[in-house]
């Protein structure tokens, strides 16, 4: 890890606009999310309701949607927006720089 | 007939800690394996098709009340309300569960509204269901964890027949909405329905409480019993159509594993039932990826047949299946149907469940 926090996790060409991969960083998993505007998110790789897979959801505007049991969250703030998610996703900071998408890492 | 213990299947009991004990409990299930690229086309949200679907019902339904009103006391009243019945009573429940999972329509807002209207038609109160059926996607036929199970080992066929009129899902409603409209939730309730949740469902029954008094009211006031005919009776009557669907999604199937090909079925259907169905004869798919919507199963369908067992050619044919199975099940409860999955299918965590793979 570098001494900011900073660490690549993945190269932006990796993900569609309006889609979502699962990325490991450190021994750890994040969501890595490109909006359709273009952007770059990053949350906690699973849902909160029973802990399913986000990566393999389907990302909707800025929603992100579970594929277990289609709870819903705003990827850009973890809030939960549709039942049965109703705890908040865990966000992290994102950053692009030549082409690679960073993760500010936060202690667990 | 030899009567027989069977298994509980009460979510406090003792089987719901052994399922969590055996890793049955939230636990990762088979998913046949389907490109990224292909996925996210079948999980796309539309509102065209929900929107012409739901516009082709409304018609439907205003269509034979309104026959049905206009002969009313005659017996040429009787074909119209066999059909607004089984719109009214049968379709609501495929309505009630695809906008539940939010997947009927892009807009949320017009799936919550049908999900209001669907649940009322379909006498499912809205959020205490919506719960029940997380818990039936999360640990789906699991033994002492999911409620939604019709047809138990062994399994009470009287329930099961005069279900067929849904008078004892209707005798299981009205003590539900009672007991929420005071302000109550029974000890099983209380595992799956999360506490911030409650309110709403107290607030639901004392809303469909007022809505039947003033429908009972207006009843008694014109002296008829025309307004019930539109409103309650048609969950009833037009009831028979989503319990035989229902039924043939999982009844007979094993228990307690983790792979959908095990436990649901896919069936064959004519377009007239996967209208009013609205293609949950693809129910193994469903399971599988509860993300696609309805109009997008067929495809589906296509990109895993391959990987799941043959489906059943039409309804007769899985009742085919079904009725001996469940009248064995009188005598021996742990007798089930076993699918048998196409050679080259991957088998998932057969020490799971060794019972369904041993030759």
């Amino acid at each position: 890890m570098s001494t900011d926090g900073w660490v690549p996790a993945c190269e932006a060409g990796a993900i569609e606009a309006e889609d979502v991969i699962c990325v490991k960083v450190a021994g750890r998993a994040f969501a890595v999310y490109r909006s359709p505007e273009n952007t770059f998110h990053a949350t906690d790789p699973l849902c909160t309701h029973e802990r399913a897979q986000l990566a393999d959801g389907l990302v909707m505007g800025d929603v992100i949607e579970c594929p277990k049991h289609n709870g819903r969250f705003n990827y850009k703030t973890g809030k939960a927006v549709r039942v049965p998610a109703k705890v908040r996703l865990g966000t992290y900071a994102v950053k692009v720089q030549a082409g690679t998408v960073f993760i500010k890492l936060t202690d667990e | 007939m030899r009567a027989n213990t069977g298994r509980d299947y009460s979510l406090i009991g003792p089987n719901g800690r052994r399922a969590a004990e055996q890793g049955l409990v939230a636990a990762e299930w088979y998913h046949a394996d389907v490109p990224r690229k292909r996925m996210k086309e079948l999980m796309r949200r539309r509102d065209g098709p929900a929107l012409r679907d739901t516009a082709i019902w409304l018609v439907l339904l205003v269509g034979s009340g309104v026959g049905g009103g206009v002969l009313w006391a005659s017996w040429a009243c009787v074909p119209f309300f066999v059909v607004y019945g089984v719109l009214y009573g049968s379709a609501s429940d495929s309505r009630w569960h695809e906008t539940g999972h939010g997947t009927a329509f892009r807009a949320a807002w017009l799936n919550d509204v049908l999900y209001q209207v669907a649940s009322f038609m379909n006498m499912k109160e809205p959020t205490f269901w919506r719960w029940s059926h997380a818990r039936h996607h999360t640990d789906t036929i699991i033994v002492g964890r999911d409620r939604e199970i019709a047809a138990m080992r062994p399994p009470d066929l009287l329930k099961l027949i005069v279900n067929v009129v849904g008078l004892r899902d209707a005798y299981d409603t009205v003590l539900s909405v009672l007991r929420h409209a005071a302000g109550r939730l029974t000890a099983e309730e209380l595992t799956f329905i999360p506490d911030s949740e409650r309110r709403r469902v107290y607030r639901e029954a004392r809303a469909w409480l007022l809505v039947y008094a003033a429908v009972v009211a207006l009843a008694v006031a014109v002296g008829s019993l025309l307004p019930l005919m539109y409103v309650g009776l048609p969950t009833l009557y037009g009831r028979w159509l989503a319990t035989v669907f229902g039924v043939s999604q999982h009844a007979g199937l094993a228990e307690d594993v983790l792979d959908h090909r095990l436990n649901a079925r896919t069936i064959h259907m004519n377009p007239v039932f996967r209208f009013l169905y609205w293609n949950m004869n693809y129910h193994v798919e469903h399971h599988m990826f509860p993300m696609v919507p309805y109009h997008a199963l067929p495809a589906l369908h296509a990109e895993v047949v391959h990987d799941m067992p043959r489906p059943y050619r039409s309804l007769l044919a899985a009742y085919r299946e079904i009725v001996p199975t469940l009248w064995r099940q009188l005598r021996d409860p742990d007798h089930y149907a076993r699918r048998d999955l196409p050679a080259g299918a991957r088998p998932f965590r057969p020490e799971m469940h060794p019972a369904v793979f041993e030759a």
